[in-house]
């Protein structure tokens, strides 16, 4: 479903990411992990074209992304993501921001995408906050209505970056329920960069684990856990389960 | 669109002595009209600031009457009306005697109503400096006078050179009004070229380019003056 | 001081109350022209299109390096020469303030623009909305409503620069209240009148704004 092959970028003279080369199969969940700075946040973020990339190749359900005849407007329809910051657009109201997209881009009516808005809602526990503006609601909630705004353009794909880091902590349980549900129920393909390992032990399928722009491991999530091959994976998750 | 191109016009001795005459209005017009801004401007931006109830109300009156009326009038005002306000003896003095009145009331108008925006960018430095400084300085035994002469206006005149550069640079594009109460400043003889010779295009285009070098070397001098001033590591881009 | 003479006010009150009819009819169709040609300048210069940024950042800065008064004999110049025939004194005078104020108007779009957090964009962009829907849904409401005290002050100060029109005798308060002046030869009194109407029109806006912005950041 999706592929990257040696995928490299620069900032400048800064190089972000270098040859990086995983996929994510139909219906696998797979959580990118590593420390700050590790670029995990831009590899996802390449994925839809957000951030270009200057090598290598990134094919998403047969679809280029790379390259110059890539349509992307049409491809991100496709993919839905899920922001650090929620980014819902705080001039509308629940029930809009849900609508926007679906209105415009993938033509349905007022009545049909308010239908489909309501049954997502409902799902992710939001449905008594309709009528409300994102300034009204708490961290926690923006985040799942910013998943059932993904899920409204019902994506073949779905990829999280850093979904729960600014959230406190009491809200960060209901959130990843939302997202543990997308992956048993729904087997929606999932591509996640986190680090709520406990999560990744749960519903991951496999880990990729970065360092300094570049993929270390890329293991089934059992072996990544039970067994991490190279040193840096040791020293961050030693790091990461103590708390 | 008919229309017949001369460029040739404003090289002509006659016209470009026009130019000339006008620029040099405009720049003496600007130059001292923005030593009074400078002037009157900090004194009624500091006292803005004051503690003092009846001083603070006063500059904020001053401010806000000069803000609020289109410097058109307000050279109207001075030029026209001040004149058969003022006393008999003074009345006529300023109508016959003093000399070049065009020259005087434009710099007084443009003066006063730029101070009124100094006023406000002096004002706006001096609350921009962090309150903690001031109780800095209080608390070493400073008085009201010391804690601004030393610590504010120091630093609050160094945040404020970048704004200042606009309203310095608004003061020549201002002098240009002085041409409605009869001073033959830069645009007025720009249009006088376009009325004698026909050739609108080619004087206005002169004004527009001379105009655009003056706001260049505005901008210069206001970078250097603030490359000059700017305190390390404080505001914005460090050194 | 003599005699101040307050009946030459009211004698002349509809003719100057039509001359302060066209400061502020001009000054409501210039504040619209205005924000919408500034934010399509805005957008020009922030877009990544380099020939258009580069143009749209060459006009700002042109039209800010010169006095209004000259823009207005350009255009008072320019706009029948263009139309090839004669056109009222108003239209021209208005092209020459919608083009001057776009160039004010574009630097506050530009700064509102550039204040919407990119998340947004991203967040608009990921599903899979156009750069123009994305503009009008998201970043432009967005924009403008973050700069509403600053527009309005700007709107202001468009009010106070359309006294300017005096330089080409179109009616207007300040005309009007000159013409007054001089045929009843009362200066004192119709330009200390004109200066107390904008007086009351500027400041009770800028009371206007300082209650949006005390309301905006509550």
């Amino acid at each position: 479903m999706i592929e990257m092959k040696n995928v490299s970028k620069w900032y400048g003279d800064f190089k972000v990411l270098t040859d990086c080369t995983t996929k994510v199969a139909k219906g696998e969940v797979v959580v990118v992990c590593g420390p700050s700075g590790s670029g995990k946040s831009t590899l996802i973020k390449c994925v839809n074209g957000l951030e270009p990339v200057q090598e290598g190749r990134i094919v998403v359900d047969g679809a280029e992304v790379t390259g110059s005849g890539a349509k992307l407007t049409k491809l991100r329809a496709k993919i839905g993501m899920v922001f650090q910051h929620f980014e819902l657009y705080p001039h509308m109201s629940v029930r809009d921001n849900l609508c926007l997209a679906q209105e415009k881009v993938l033509g349905r009516t007022r009545k049909e995408a308010e239908a489909r808005s309501e049954t997502l809602l409902t799902r992710v526990g939001m449905i008594d906050h309709v009528a409300k503006y994102p300034g009204q609601l708490s961290g926690g909630q923006q985040q799942r209505v910013a998943i059932a705004r993904a899920l409204a353009m019902d994506p073949i794909a779905m990829l999280f970056d850093e979904p729960t880091s600014a959230l406190d902590p009491e809200m960060i349980k209901e959130v990843l329920d939302v997202m543990v549900g997308l992956a048993r129920d729904d087997g929606m393909t999932m591509m996640v960069v986190t680090h709520e390992m406990g999560f990744a032990r749960k519903v991951a399928d496999r880990v990729v684990f970065m360092d300094a722009g570049a993929i270390v491991e890329d293991r089934p999530t059992k072996e990544f856990f039970d067994a991490p091959e190279s040193e840096r994976a040791q020293d961050f998750l030693s790091k990461i389960l103590q708390n | 669109m008919n229309y017949n191109w001369n460029w040739s016009v404003l090289w002509e001795p006659e016209y470009f002595g026009w130019l000339l005459s006008g620029l040099g209005w405009t720049v003496s017009v600007a130059l001292c009209a923005w030593v009074i801004a400078i002037v009157v401007g900090s004194l009624v931006g500091v006292g803005r600031t004051l503690p003092n109830k009846v001083v603070s109300t006063l500059c904020t009156t001053y401010v806000e009457l000069f803000r609020n009326v289109p410097l058109l009038v307000q050279m109207f005002i001075w030029y026209f009306a001040v004149p058969e306000m003022l006393p008999e003896d003074a009345g006529r003095w300023m109508k016959r005697d003093m000399p070049q009145p065009e020259f005087v009331t434009a710099v007084v108008a443009l003066g006063l109503y730029t101070a009124s925006r100094v006023a406000e960018q002096v004002r706006a430095g001096i609350e921009a400096v962090p309150s903690g400084l001031k109780s800095a300085a209080t608390a070493q035994g400073m008085g009201v006078a010391q804690v601004y002469r030393y610590v504010l206006l120091p630093i609050s005149f160094r945040l404020i050179v970048p704004p200042m550069t606009s309203e310095f640079l608004t003061v020549f594009k201002n002098s240009s009004l002085a041409l409605t109460i009869g001073l033959l400043e830069l645009t007025a003889q720009s249009q006088q070229i376009a009325e004698y010779t026909f050739q609108s295009f080619e004087a206005y285009t002169a004004a527009t380019v001379i105009y655009v070098f003056i706001a260049l070397c505005a901008t210069i001098v206001m970078t250097v003056l603030e490359r000059y001033t700017r305190i390390p590591g404080y505001v914005g881009k460090g050194n | 001081m003599g005699d101040f003479d307050f009946d030459v006010i009211l004698n002349n009150l509809p003719f100057l109350w039509q001359g302060l009819q066209l400061s502020l009819w001009l000054t409501f169709l210039a504040v619209l022209g205005g924000i919408a040609l500034g934010t399509l300048l805005a957008l020009a210069r922030l877009s990544g299109i380099k020939p258009l940024a580069i143009f749209a950042a060459a006009y700002v800065n042109l039209i800010r390096s010169v006095p209004l008064i000259l823009v207005i004999f350009w255009f008072y110049f320019l706009v029948p020469l263009a139309l090839g025939r004669p056109i009222g004194g108003f239209y021209s005078a208005l092209i020459a303030f919608v083009m001057f104020e776009a160039a004010y108007y574009s630097e506050i779009m530009r700064a509102g623009i550039q204040s919407v957090r990119t998340g947004q964009v991203h967040a608009g962009q990921a599903t899979g909305l156009g750069y123009w829907q994305i503009q009008r849904y998201i970043v432009l409401p967005q924009a403008f409503r973050n700069m509403i005290p600053i527009l309005v002050t700007q709107g202001i100060i468009l009010f106070q620069d359309t006294s300017l029109v005096f330089v080409v005798s179109l009616r207007d308060l300040m005309t009007a209240s000159s013409i007054v002046a001089r045929t009843e030869g009362r200066l004192v009194e119709m330009y200390l009148f004109a200066a107390l109407v904008y007086f009351v029109i500027c400041f009770s806006g800028s009371l206007f704004v300082r209650r949006l912005q005390a309301r905006m950041t509550t």
